[in-house]
């Protein structure tokens, strides 16, 4: 065919290269979904360090404490980062914080069980409530936010029925006792780098108690938690064939299902993803904390989703990414504690708060319009 | 052995008392263009769903390679090597040209249970593809919404080539392009034809489908009204048979003026 030769360019891919090089990294960075947060955060700390740099809250323990917080909401953000790019949202994150609570709690106190068990069941349970909210969106086809609002509910029910049934009461204290010697529990109740803060405390290069030991002990659980599931989340997504699965799921179930990708297991798999990372959170409180609460997570969904929203995760889905949602975490976290150290009425959070979001859902709009624009 | 790479003979569906499609039969050799012509509702939809697995018809068969197939699912289809590029080209715009291209059917690389994408070789592959066809996608990692609509139908055809398609079903592949993007996509499909494929070209745009269609089957109502070669039938005795004659005398004005915006380009 006379077409043939026409159509068939090997200058193509010897031009390949050199104009490769031509895209600035500039460009690069402008189409990654996690700028604006990663600005955002930069933008936090010079504010921050101008504002509040001498009153102490850039010291290794007020450091660790703004981080801590960032980590522990960046858990849930991570996944639920990952359920939106999804194409799915989950609002029962803060109401199975709660839940898990007490599944850990009441069986340890008031059963009998090893606290190891407790753990194992509490994330039985959240690999349960995963898979039945994810079914029911799957199989119904109705959408996750009625499914996981009916769940946001039910679970809370649940928590606060189930508790006052056992206990009398809405709080399950006294675990602390248990965590000494469990085989599962210093995952989730061990700071790390201890070495390292008491070598630093000896050197006198970090604020010191009146004793001699160092103010910030070590690296919370949390932080260690936070960087792991960040970095996991990420080579999934970017690294793994499920990766490009959870993208095409969001991006266009129909198209997705037409070229093979099996778009009910991947969102079935990821509402699993946000209950264990709740349970995960859980954890972590009610071992820090040494007792569960029945209210404990309340509106941490809505947290979750705007850390992910900020990190560049589309409502829509198909678009954002889990550095991105990192970056939210750090963001709401460092504002969220930096507001003590400034004069700012800390009521000014959530507005702050609403602000942040409202903004960096404008700034996505553009991206994405930005992204699929037509030559 | 006969000549024909698939046949599909006397297929019919219905759908309750409703019959959607009554004894169409259509004979692909490999590389030869038939278009499937038929205004809305002459049963092309259903038609394309049961070439591509989706439907199982009632009665005929389908013969492949001189072995007679039954379809349980899409997916058989696809194995045997029939593939169906349906008309919302099953692409995610926010997704890059790579990760679109091998969507489903990611090459991996490493060690059991820690396989990773391998994304170096398929951004090779997908740029290489491609390029093949003319399209010089600079960077690979680009998303499919910032290329045109021509360009994402060339896409989502060489997509189904690569993954082994014998027989390319095309559903309307140049109803949403102009006049030099429709001409890109069909050049394509030629020069994939030529390349040994047999495809079923799709489409109600007579204008279109007859430059590069060695046979031509037209569809009214759900019947086939024969399938013609293209030295046997002119272009406007097809388009008055899609028509069916009823409202022949204003596309005639119709395409007389499209006919002159035509020559003009």
């Amino acid at each position: 065919m006379s077409l043939k030769s026409k159509s068939i360019s090997s200058k193509s891919s010897l031009n390949e290269d050199e104009r490769l090089k031509k895209i600035s990294p500039l460009r690069v960075l402008l189409n990654r979904p996690e700028l604006g947060a990663l600005g955002g955060s930069i933008l936090v700390f010079i504010f921050f360090g101008i504002v509040a740099g001498d009153t102490g809250m850039f010291s290794a323990y007020g450091m660790l404490n703004f981080l801590d917080v960032s980590a522990n909401l960046g858990i849930i953000a991570i996944a639920a980062a990952m359920l939106m790019i999804g194409g799915e949202f989950d609002l029962s994150i803060g109401s199975m914080i709660g839940f898990a609570g007490i599944c850990i709690a009441i069986p340890a106190i008031y059963w009998g069980w090893p606290l190891w068990m407790s753990i194992v069941f509490a994330f039985a349970m959240a690999v349960l409530v995963g898979y039945f909210n994810g079914i029911m969106v799957v199989k119904t086809g109705l959408p996750s936010f009625i499914v996981t609002l009916a769940m946001l509910f039910i679970l809370r029910g649940l928590t606060l029925a189930i508790t006052r049934l056992i206990t009398g009461r809405t709080q399950v204290p006294g675990l602390r006792v248990l965590i000494e010697d469990d085989p599962l529990a210093w995952l989730f109740a061990t700071d790390t780098f201890k070495w390292l803060f008491t070598w630093l405390g000896s050197l006198k290069l970090i604020e010191l108690r009146t004793d001699g030991t160092p103010l910030a002990t070590g690296i919370p659980p949390s932080v260690i938690w936070f960087i792991a599931l960040t970095l996991f989340a990420t080579w999934i997504l970017m690294k793994t064939r499920y990766g490009n699965w959870i993208f095409a799921s969001g991006g266009d179930k129909v198209g997705a299902t037409n070229v093979g990708v099996p778009v009910g297991r991947v969102k079935i798999s990821l509402f699993i993803g946000t209950a264990v990372a709740s349970t995960i959170f859980a954890c972590i409180q009610v071992l820090d904390a040494g007792s569960a609460d029945t209210m404990r997570g309340t509106l941490k969904e809505l947290e979750a989703i705007a850390a992910a929203v900020v990190g560049g995760c589309l409502l829509t889905g198909g678009y954002g990414s889990a550095i991105g949602a990192a970056f939210g975490a750090i963001i709401f976290g460092t504002v969220s504690m930096g507001i003590f150290y400034t004069d700012v009425d800390t009521d000014w959070f959530k507005v702050f708060l609403g602000a942040m979001m409202l903004i960096a859902v404008v700034f996505n709009n553009y991206i994405r319009k930005k992204v699929t624009e037509s030559k | 052995m006969s000549d024909y790479l698939v046949q599909f003979n006397n297929i019919s569906k219905f759908f309750g008392k409703v019959i959607a499609l009554k004894d169409v039969t259509m004979r692909l050799k490999k590389g030869e263009i038939m278009c499937l012509l038929g205004d809305n509702g002459a049963g092309k939809s259903t038609l394309i769903k049961t070439l591509a697995g989706v439907h199982k018809p009632d009665e005929g068969e389908i013969i492949f390679e001189d072995k007679k197939i039954v379809f349980d699912s899409p997916k058989d289809a696809l194995d045997i090597g029939i593939g169906t590029v349906y008309q919302d080209l099953a692409l995610v715009p926010l997704m890059s040209v790579t990760r679109n291209f091998f969507m489903g059917r990611e090459p991996q690389k490493g060690i059991p249970f820690l396989k990773t994408f391998d994304v170096e070789k398929a951004n090779k592959i997908a740029a290489d593809r491609m390029g093949q066809i003319g399209i010089d996608v600079r960077d690979p990692s680009q998303a499919v919404g910032t290329m045109s609509g021509g360009e994402r139908q060339c896409l989502a055809i060489s997509r189904a080539i690569y993954f082994g398609a014998k027989v390319l079903v095309l559903d309307e592949p140049t109803s949403a392009l102009g006049v030099h993007q429709a001409s890109m996509v069909l050049k394509y499909i030629v020069k994939a034809a030529s390349e040994g494929l047999a495809v079923i070209l799709i489409t109600h745009n007579v204008h279109h489908a007859y430059p590069v269609g060695n046979s031509f089957t037209v569809l009214n109502r759900g019947k086939s009204m024969g399938t013609f070669q293209k030295k046997d039938i002119s272009r406007e005795k097809l388009l008055s048979m899609m028509a069916g004659g009823e409202e022949l005398d204003k596309l005639e004005v119709e395409l007389q003026e499209m006919d002159r915006i035509h020559n003009k380009n």
